[in-house]
């Protein structure tokens, strides 16, 4: 791995009142990366990837994205958070915006981008996405696998270092899930580093640099695709392959 | 006279109600008034009551819980009288028209904060994530993506409110408001025929059946489109 990583979490601990969700997480991610994230429902991931932009408040441990200390009381969080792009499971789009309206909203209140300008960021966002054509409809209007494409274009507008995916295509249908993990190939090409929380195996296989395996709150293993598909070292591992691989 | 004609001598007489129109039309215009500025003191102070809130300091919400629990369980005829006789004997004489906005403006506030917060805290968590996710402030998410959709689920529940309780105007009657109901007693104490009433409903019909049709209006005209 290059010297110096883009995310760069230490020792993260997440407590919910009694329950210990994150019991010392260590992840690095180097520039254009993209690590892959597995694991059992309720083992952590979601959490975890919230700690590296803060949506949640890290019981203890150390994040530092592209430099900056995410957990200083001094960082500005709501710039530093413009660096990391993040997609959502239901896509979290604003119903009552166009697709445009949801991809300036922050280029307009967060980067003070002028209006135009903002427009034309948002279109070439909406471009690189496939969806030049809909900047003027409403999420109603949609299909889920356009309404993840335009929260995808919502992240990647602002610049970021970093995107974070959570589970970006499980509420899709199935025949919709194509188009999503197509956009994010391109993104991966275009040398975006990126976390990735997703059951595609096959994405995973094709796209990933390393795969991380957790569970219960904790890095059980990892290694590169092939390593943890084919040969995962711990039971737990094999037993969750095993599993997913039966689908 | 038949019992027919009876009827139509109390409630329809003509020539009582070319006499007295007048006066239930400058009724009329003194519950517009009223009605008016309880609708925009009573709106305005709800939502800002409800944003207040939304901050979510502890010591104030529990005030503003106080405060909106309190006028939502008073009767509104209560607070009236407690304001136009209750006040002057600390100093302060407001007029029966100030004493009666004063009061359902507090009512609406009231009302119409717990409407608000209820429609802001009905936003799913995932509108303030994918905002702060980007970068933007609370108070830029809130007014930005939370608050515009709030608004919109509350304006049925809002309406029907607003009409409740400005139809309260005419409890100002009571504190010798000359308002359609007002000015419509004293005209039938003055005639000794009760036509009158029947012109104050009228006047009540004209002006509240148009916020009932506009309230639909809004409904509609508010769905996500753009
Ligand atoms: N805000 C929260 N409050 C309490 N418990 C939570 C909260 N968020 C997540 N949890 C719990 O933390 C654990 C890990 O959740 P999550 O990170 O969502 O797992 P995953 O994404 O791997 O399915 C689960 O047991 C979940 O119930
Ligand atoms: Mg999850």
């Amino acid at each position: 791995m290059p010297a110096k990583p883009i995310v760069e979490a230490r020792g993260i601990h997440k407590h919910f009142g009694a329950l210990h969700v994150l019991k010392g997480v260590d992840l690095l991610l180097a520039e254009r990366e993209l690590v892959f994230v597995i694991g059992p429902s309720g083992s952590g991931k979601s959490t975890l990837l919230r700690c590296l932009n803060r949506l949640e408040e890290p019981s203890s441990g150390s994040v530092v994205v592209d430099g900056v200390d995410m957990l200083d009381p001094r960082t500005d969080i709501n710039h530093a958070r413009q660096r990391i792009g993040m997609v959502f499971q239901s896509f979290n789009l604003y119903p009552h915006m166009t697709a445009l309206g949801n991809v300036t909203l922050a280029l307009r209140k967060v980067a003070g981008k002028p209006r135009g300008e903002a427009e034309a960021l948002g279109h070439a966002a909406l471009a690189r996405v496939g969806l030049a054509d809909r900047a003027g409809h409403t999420p109603g209007q949609l299909s889920g696998g356009q309404q993840q494409r335009v929260a995808i274009a919502r992240a990647i507008a602002l610049e970021p270092r970093v995107m974070l995916f959570d589970e970006p295509t499980s509420s899709l249908d199935p025949e919709l899930v194509g188009s999503v993990l197509g956009v994010m190939r391109d993104l991966r090409e275009s040398g975006m580093a990126m976390i990735v929380v997703s059951h595609e195996m096959g994405f995973a296989r094709n796209a990933a640099d390393r795969v991380v395996f957790m569970d219960e709150g904790a890095i059980v293993e990892e290694g590169t695709p092939a390593e943890i598909f084919e040969t995962p070292v711990q039971d737990r591992t094999r037993g969750f392959i095993g599993q997913i691989q039966r689908h | 006279m038949t019992s027919w004609e009876r009827f139509l001598d109390a409630f329809f007489n003509a020539k009582v109600m070319a006499k007295y129109l007048p006066d239930i039309a400058h009724g009329m215009l003194v519950t517009v008034e009223l009605a008016a500025l309880v609708i925009v003191a009573g709106l305005v102070t709800g939502l800002a009551l409800a944003l207040v809130r939304s901050l979510g300091l502890r010591p104030v919400n529990l005030l503003i819980v106080f405060i909106v629990d309190l006028f939502r369980a008073l009767p509104p005829l209560v607070i009236i009288v407690f304001i136009y006789f209750g006040l002057p004997a600390v100093g302060i004489a407001p007029s029966g028209f100030v004493s009666t906005w004063l009061s359902l403006t507090l009512v609406l506030m009231a009302f119409s904060e717990e409407i608000y917060w209820a429609g802001i805290t009905s936003i799913a968590k995932g509108q303030w994530e994918a905002a702060r996710s980007t970068g933007l402030t609370f108070i830029q998410t809130l007014m930005n993506v939370v608050l515009p959709q709030a608004l919109r689920l509350t304006i049925p529940p809002l309406t029907n409110r607003t009409i409740a309780i400005t139809k309260g105007t005419a409890l100002g009657t009571v504190v010798a408001v000359n308002e359609i109901l007002g000015m419509a007693s004293s005209a039938v104490s003055n005639s000794y025929n009760p036509s009158p009433l029947t012109l104050g409903a009228l006047a009540y019909l004209i002006l509240f059946f148009p916020m009932v049709v506009f309230g639909r209006w809004l409904e509609t005209r508010m769905a996500w489109k753009r």
